[in-house]
């Protein structure tokens, strides 16, 4: 797994790549957690994910949470294949703003 | 010892006995990853003997058993404990500790095997229970939950770490026909969004037939066939029929042997 950040004008982007696990999950928190508590809104990068376990479900559980009671938003671009599965497995599909792609965030 | 990457488990000419009696006679047994494969046959089968080998929990008398590229007759104690960590467990009662509570029973595996903060356990024992139907149990204990609301926290426990094969022992033995096609259909659900490999051991043809990929049925310790829903179901094997239809077996029997194991005890 890798990740990369990037900082807008009012939100962060984080593009997940790879797998995410009971291993790297911690890192990824961190990371969430440090987006939404320096005061920005976070869009994570779904798009070359492989594989997400429930460990990285509960992080992003966890951090869009957090971003919620901030006033601030946490949304998910570009999930398919088994991430996309799992969130609708766990019916977050139905919670987290879920879009194809960035082009829906500009404009 | 091959191991195609193909087959998550390989099973080769596995023999077993209890004492001086045999139970499994040479049993060839390969599952692909990502399958779904059930685990038929009557009492004394041999069909959870087969399951407590591919959990390492007996030692054949010959024969090889891989998980996952493991050796399993020949892995130490530290290789065995990293292979159970992605192997994942429901037995039939659901096999909870008494003195805890459901969610502390779900989360015990994360606690002891994961540095995970408590934070993202928490809620990844909630999201399991939301999945089994179990949201708002998290604090009852065990002996406060009915029959299927326990293997349903059973389950819950087994995929906690998000195992990559998953045993189930007798999902649906005890349930009401309702709660048994929920369980059914969380069993596909989870291996499609987990890609989970799943093993599930049953007597339960309908739901056997609603689930597998393919089903293994296992006569007096060997194999009678391993095949797809459509190929048991058009099976010349009289005793697969007589499986399908619930006819009682035919019994062979030698009467001289049947004498002696009356009047001496021995086979």
């Amino acid at each position: 797994m890798t990740f990369e950040q990037k900082k807008h004008l009012h939100y962060q982007l984080l593009a997940l790549t790879g797998e995410v696990d009971l291993h790297n999950s911690p890192q990824v928190r961190k990371q969430l957690l440090d987006i939404v508590e320096s005061g920005y809104s976070v869009i994570v990068d779904f798009s070359a994910l492989s594989y997400i376990d429930s460990s990285g479900i509960a992080t992003l559980v966890e951090a869009y949470n957090l971003a919620k009671n901030n006033q601030l938003s946490l949304t998910i671009v570009g999930a398919t294949g088994a991430p996309l599965q799992v969130m609708e497995l766990t019916h977050l599909n139905k919670v987290f703003p879920m879009i194809d792609s960035l082009d829906e965030i500009k404009g | 010892m091959t191991s195609s990457n193909k087959n998550i488990i390989e099973v080769n000419n596995l023999v077993t006995h209890y004492g001086d009696r045999q139970i499994l006679n040479g049993i060839d047994f390969s599952v692909e990853k990502g399958e779904i494969r059930v685990i038929m046959g009557g009492s004394g089968s041999g069909k959870s003997t087969l399951l407590n080998h591919m959990l390492a929990l007996l030692t054949p008398t010959s024969g090889s058993i891989v998980i996952d590229n493991v050796d399993v007759v020949n892995a130490n104690r530290k290789t065995l404990l990293k292979l159970r960590q992605k192997m994942g467990v429901a037995f039939q009662g659901g096999a909870l500790f008494s003195s805890m509570t459901v969610g502390e029973n779900i989360k015990l595996p994360l606690q002891h095997h994961t540095k995970l903060d408590e934070h993202t356990i928490d809620i990844m024992t909630r999201l399991k229970l939301e999945l089994m139907n179990l949201a708002g149990f998290e604090d009852l204990m065990p002996s406060e939950l009915s029959g299927g609301m326990l293997k349903r926290a059973g389950l819950a426990r087994a995929v906690i770490m998000d195992p990559k094969l998953l045993f189930f022992d007798e999902p649906s033995a005890g349930l009401d026909p309702v709660t048994a096609v929920e369980l059914d259909e969380l069993i596909l659900k989870l291996r499609d969004a987990m890609n989970m490999t799943i093993i599930v051991v049953t007597h339960e043809l309908e739901s056997a037939f609603k689930i597998a990929d393919r089903i293994t049925v296992l006569f007096d310790g060997e194999i009678a066939i391993t095949g797809t829903v459509d190929e048991i179901k058009n099976s010349k094997d009289v005793r697969i029929q007589n499986m399908i239809n619930r006819r009682a077996r035919d019994e062979h029997l030698d009467a001289d042997e049947y004498i002696k194991r009356l009047t001496t005890g021995k086979n």
